[in-house]
């Protein structure tokens, strides 16, 4: 096939086959699938954020504030579908993997362009299910994120579309992890050996691997209680002899994985930023990407810890919980690194800086709070209590999304060819960082507290501390207003930025900002003694 | 926004690439049937004599018929492979076509099979089955039905897939230096053959 010489046009601006809007939702171009992605994203993200509000807000004061416990069931359930299957597992991979990673390793696209956009499809058509289910038929899914059997087989609301959403979700997710596997093996430039690759990609590859592996066994686990639903198979159903337990074992054996597929590109991002803003060597490179492989293992073989009081057998109990404790050693080999990364290092403090190492601080509370629950006594303690909310929110949104915003505010002069305002980005940064730890951390003290999670009223004992975490969400709602209201604008009117502000030097920064349309004018060569992190 | 330059993205088209993404599919094809096997090793671990019982009921002679039609099917596909590396596009399409029809002959013995056990009023949900049935004995058809179900439906996808190749072969588009089309139709079909065969001894042999 042809290729036109494109002078001066970048992938932004560029006319192909169809014009204006169909010129980008039929858009084969990897950045510009990758902008599909961070637009849906960001809107499904704010939805999820509202009705993260209006749960805050319910729990305000004891007893029925704004809802009743029914729509409160409802809220907690679609914000966890929401922000689990259209956000943080979709998030880094979808948005910055698609914009960077085919730049990154000097190629001009992903190996299938057009699977990719079916991906970008199927996410959007999974989307829509899902808000079906919210608007039509006998009321929105009730079951939490988990569709725990036998309640969503035998709950009277909108179960089906949601769960077929998931489904959908589910295949986008792992057609975006095979695109992402083929594209790293076959499409590294000349010279881009596996020892050379950054650390982003390897933590693309790692979750790809589980995306493909762990996401089917969901997929067939939805599609049972579908069937369940519809026709009364009886294979979850303990009235006909199934097992609801066993329910749980397929839904955590992908549902598990699936939180390091949230967690390894988010450590990907920060890997990158670290060094960047340091303007130094990347300590123990090796040593990450052992780590990340490591974890991208030995995450498939714990999900037992999700079940130690729902009945299993006391073996089994000793063994996922040595296993969890053994995971979380990578996890910290990264952390290590990160810390010996920054010692020496000439430290220019930036806005993905600052994201950044909140990231690591709110990441290592999350991480240690995550022991707590991995160990079979405390665990006992604190299950199904708001401790559980708050370790997992500390690592899905103060990971996950803290190396999501860093990661935005890193490639966004590349991405847009403009440079945010700095000074508001620190401010939104500031007020985001302290709004979440007034959020979350009462959080943990409720639980050990014994504040049971899911329930939309509470001992008065507990009041107080509610009263803290809904501020916080105010705060924090308060500083993502200023992230995005700053972004926004200055996509369209910041101060052009240039090829390499940050002084990077992985490859997406040797090109234009933002990147022409086929990424490099010559296919890039990388020598003997180039390497990602090579600084004086 | 600027209109000015008219852009072709490259073709990417890399005969290994396919090839390495297909297997892969076909690993999440795996651990989807995967979870189902995991499910039938745990009930038939629960109920062994429902299990023995209920697989009484199947009908070994069309399960061994579909075995050898599937295995025969296998056989048509991959010569239609060999035939277009050779540049033979007319015996490819032709056995690619004969491997169709043996894909619709597999469903019209799986549509009959499945019809006897509906006029026997077994169906997941039956009054026969639920007032009548022991537990394990629902399981067993529950799995059978889920299983054989889900295998029907990828043989559908295959001969939809199977329609595809033919039609790029006529118009040229598959041909010897190009066959990313057939070859990964021809290994989605034996992926369907593959699942069946662990599917027959699993539902109609073992005791």
């Amino acid at each position: 096939m042809q290729t036109t010489a494109v002078n001066g046009a970048n992938y932004l601006t560029y006319q192909g086959k169809y014009k204006g809007l169909l010129g980008w939702i039929f858009s084969t171009d990897h950045k510009r699938i990758g902008l599909l992605y961070l637009y849906s994203i960001a809107t499904m993200f704010t939805t999820g954020v509202l009705l993260g509000l209006a749960m805050k807000f319910e729990l305000l004061a004891p007893g029925k504030t704004i809802m009743e416990a029914q729509t409160y069931n409802s809220v907690f359930t679609v914000h966890g579908v929401i922000m689990i299957f259209m956000v943080v597992v979709p998030g880094l991979p979808a948005v910055f993997g698609n914009l960077m990673l085919p730049i990154m390793i000097g190629a001009r696209d992903v190996a299938f362009p057009k699977l990719n956009l079916l991906s970008w499809w199927l996410y959007v058509s999974g989307v829509f299910l899902v808000l079906a289910a919210l608007l039509f038929g006998k009321g929105s899914p009730d079951t939490g994120w988990t569709f725990y059997a036998p309640y969503s087989f035998k709950t009277g609301t909108n179960m089906l579309p949601a769960i077929f959403g998931a489904f959908v979700l589910g295949f986008s997710s792992i057609l975006t992890g095979l695109n992402f596997l083929v594209t790293i093996h076959r499409l590294r430039c000349k010279g881009m050996k596996w020892m050379k690759l950054p650390l982003f990609v390897w933590t693309l590859y790692g979750t790809a691997w589980i995306q493909l592996l762990a996401t089917p066994v969901v997929g067939i686990t939805l599609v049972l209680v579908a069937l369940e639903r519809v026709f009364g198979v009886g294979i979850f159903d303990p009235a006909l002899g199934g097992d609801p337990i066993l329910y749980q074992h397929l839904f955590w054996i992908y549902s598990h994985p699936a939180v390091y597929i949230m967690i390894l590109p988010a450590m990907g991002a920060i890997s990158e930023i670290i060094p960047t803003f340091s303007q130094k060597h990347i300590f123990g490179y090796k040593a990450i990407i052992a780590s990340t492989m490591a974890i991208a293992f030995v995450g498939y073989l714990v999900w037992g810890h999700h079940m130690f009081t729902a009945g299993m057998s006391g073996t089994a109990q000793y063994y996922f919980s040595l296993l969890t404790f053994i995971v979380a050693i990578p996890s910290a080999i990264k952390v290590f690194n990160w810390i010996s990364t920054l010692y020496k290092g000439s430290i220019n403090i930036q806005t993905p800086f600052y994201w950044a190492v909140s990231f690591i601080f709110v990441f290592m509370i999350g991480g240690l709070s995550g022991l707590v629950l991995g160990a079979l006594a405390t665990d006992v303690h604190v299950h199904d209590t708001a401790f559980v909310v708050a370790h997992f929110h500390y690592i899905v949104f103060g990971g996950t999304g803290f190396a999501f915003f860093a990661a935005m505010h890193y490639w966004f002069p590349k991405i847009f060819g403009r440079m945010y305002d700095k000074a508001w980005a620190n401010t939104g940064w500031l007020v985001f960082f302290v709004g979440f730890l007034a959020l979350y951390t009462p959080m943990f003290y409720l639980g050990m507290m014994g504040m049971p999670r899911r329930y939309y009223d509470y001992l008065e004992e507990f009041h107080g501390g509610n009263i803290l975490s809904t501020f916080g969400s105010w705060v924090l709602a308060t500083g993502f207003i200023i992230i995005v209201v700053n972004l926004v604008r200055s996509a369209r009117k910041g101060a052009p930025a240039e090829a390499n502000p940050w002084h990077g030097r992985t490859l997406e920064w040797t090109v234009p900002s933002p990147p022409p349309v086929l990424n490099f004018d010559k296919e890039p060569v990388i020598g003997e003694n180039d390497g990602p992190y090579n600084y004086e | 926004m600027e209109h000015a330059h008219h852009v072709e993205h490259p073709d990417m088209y890399d005969a290994e690439s396919s090839k390495v993404g297909m297997w892969l599919f076909i690993f999440t094809e795996l651990l989807l049937f995967g979870a189902l096997f995991v499910i039938y090793a745990v009930y038939r671990y629960m109920n062994p004599d429902a299990f023995h019982l209920a697989g009484e009921e199947l009908n070994r002679v069309i399960g061994t018929v579909n075995t050898v039609i599937l295995l025969i099917s296998s056989m048509t596909i991959a010569m239609a492979t060999t035939a277009l590396q050779k540049g033979h596009r007319n015996v490819a399409i032709g056995l690619v076509s004969i491997t169709f029809v043996i894909g619709l002959a597999f469903l019209v013995n799986k549509y009959f099979e499945w019809g006897v056990k509906f006029s026997h009023g077994i169906w997941p949900g039956s009054e026969h089955m639920i007032s009548e049935m022991s537990h394990g004995e629902i399981l067993f058809f529950g799995l059978y039905f889920v299983m054989t179900g889900l295998h029907a439906l990828h043989i559908i996808i295959g001969m939809a897939i199977m329609v595809f190749a033919v039609r790029g072969l006529a118009r040229g588009k598959v041909h010897a230096d190009r066959p990313s089309l057939l070859d990964n139709c021809g290994l989605y079909w034996h992926l369907v053959d593959l699942i069946w065969i662990f599917l027959f001894p699993l539902f109609y042999l073992i005791h």
